[in-house]
């Protein structure tokens, strides 16, 4: 079992991998978005309360859902890192912190434009919205740590311990609006309830949703590429690689 | 699992468990601070200060909002179906601002329990549905049988 | 369809610019972020096949690099 584990830690075996999946990846995760976007903010019917302002939802919930997964899969990488040393984890948090931290005002981006017209304010100090910042903060962190240790090693593990510090901010972000009393309503979707809303709305939501992860996913498997060809360079099948795509 | 990483791995599981504790007793600590709004029973409990500029939250009363004709001033009673709070307040209100919907309203309590508010927000809940399920909800309810979704907990 | 017409749909009953300025910032960031994402993939693909083509020149050319720079003056003409 262990050798499976080793073997996936292999960058010549993942950047096979990712140059087979990544056009999949692509065409399902941007037809999925296009989709759930088109039936959300032209079919869907709009909402009893809030009128066609709601709409902003297919967009929302979907870079804050990523923005919060994205930061779990980079928790559970620099364990990886810490414990097993795998270089793929390290390069895998590395690529994709900018993703999480462009997910994450996004996130935010859109909330403040949907509060302005239905709670009637861009921003308040809520614990929702203020954890979320936080996250937004610990994605900055993250990158602008690795940036500033110039030695690989020490680099991976600082971020890793940084990322870990950081997870239980995740938690917090969930449960903020059931813990405290916040101005952000509780979720709309949860893995253990029905949602609060009907198929109509909740179809074309779970459908941008998905169509975002597979495009995370693509882009995730891209930026890792880059990664591993930079760290690589030396090696004999990076040279190969490269050069057998000259023309 | 080789013993060293075992070791790593255990030690990374107590810095988790360490920060998350850490982390867990501030919160805790500061759960009045996080709180964004007092609701209806505490304010009436006493628990909130007085002069203070703090923030109320809670569901409009059904019936008890009074608009003045001559001004932008409004009054209302905040609810959470244990205590209730009287907010005046003079301004323009949001969109959403209605009886049975949630609000949470930025002033100070005076010597009386009045909240004198000078900033209100509306605070929706997390069900959408479409205008005519909402409409044919009202009249179930108005008839007498309850409503299946907004009636079960009160959703401010 | 939820709206009638194409003005009814942008104009969103007056929330037009705040949903439209949402899906635009998300539709601008997130194109950003995968074009420089492959751009930076091939800039570094690039760099790569430079380095190794000198390095490949440097070990076929060390016996011509004398004749090399004998024939080729790298003089300005003017």
């Amino acid at each position: 079992m262990w050798q499976i584990f080793h073997k996936l830690g292999s960058p010549k075996w993942f950047f096979g991998i990712a140059t087979r999946l990544m056009p999949w990846l692509l065409a399902g995760g941007v037809l999925l978005m296009m989709a759930g976007i088109v039936w959300g903010l032209g079919f869907a019917p709009k909402d009893y309360l809030q009128g066609n302002s709601y709409r902003i939802i297919f967009i929302h919930v979907p870079t804050a859902f990523l923005a919060q997964s994205v930061y779990i899969m980079m928790a559970v990488a620099a364990v990886v890192t810490l414990v097993w040393r795998m270089k793929l984890a390290d390069v895998f948090v590395k690529a994709v912190a900018p993703v999480g931290l462009v997910l994450t005002f996004l996130a935010l981006f859109t909330g403040a434009v949907w509060g302005k017209p239905t709670w009637g304010t861009w921003w308040i100090w809520d614990a929702r919205l203020t954890s979320m910042l936080i996250l937004l903060f610990l994605y900055g962190g993250v990158i602008a740590l690795d940036r500033a240790i110039n030695d690989e090693k020490s680099a991976a593990r600082a971020v890793a311990v940084l990322v870990l510090v950081g997870v239980v901010n995740i938690p917090i972000i969930k449960y903020s609006v059931e813990w405290w009393n916040t101005l952000h309503q509780p979720a709309t979707f949860k893995l253990t309830e029905k949602p609060t809303m009907p198929a109509e709305m909740w179809v074309p939501l779970l459908l941008s949703v998905l169509g975002l992860y597979l495009v995370f996913g693509w882009l995730a498997c891209l930026r890792m590429q880059t990664e591993i060809l930079v760290r690589e360079q030396r090696t004999r099948w990076v040279r190969e690689h490269v050069m057998a795509g000259r023309t | 699992m080789h013993p060293i990483r075992k070791k790593r791995l255990t030690i990374v599981l107590f810095l988790v468990a360490g920060i998350a504790i850490a982390v867990g007793l501030t919160t805790y600590a500061l759960r009045q601070n996080i709180n964004l709004f007092y609701d209806p029973t505490q304010i009436s409990a006493g628990e909130a200060p007085v002069d203070v500029r703090i923030r109320a939250g809670g569901m409009v009363e059904e019936g008890s909002v009074i608009r003045d004709p001559n001004s932008l001033k409004v009054e209302f009673r905040v609810t959470d179906f244990n205590a209730s709070v009287p907010v005046e307040y003079v301004g323009i209100l949001p969109d959403l601002f209605a009886e049975g919907q949630g609000v949470v309203a930025m002033g100070q309590l005076n010597g009386q329990g009045r909240f004198v508010a000078d900033q209100v927000l509306a605070k929706h809940d997390e069900n959408y549905m479409p205008p005519e399920v909402a409409d044919a909800l009202a009249k179930s309810a108005k008839n007498g049988q309850q409503p299946s979704k907004a009636g079960d907990a009160p959703a401010y | 369809m939820a709206f009638e017409s194409l003005a009814a749909f942008l104009s969103m009953d007056g929330h037009g610019p705040y949903v439209w300025t949402c899906y635009g910032a998300f539709f601008v960031l997130m194109a950003v972020m995968m074009v420089w994402s492959v751009r930076r993939r091939r800039a570094v693909i690039e760099s790569c096949r430079r380095r190794y083509e000198s390095l490949e020149s440097r070990d076929v050319g060390a016996t011509t690099r004398a004749a090399a720079t004998f024939t080729r003056v790298n003089v300005s003409q003017d």
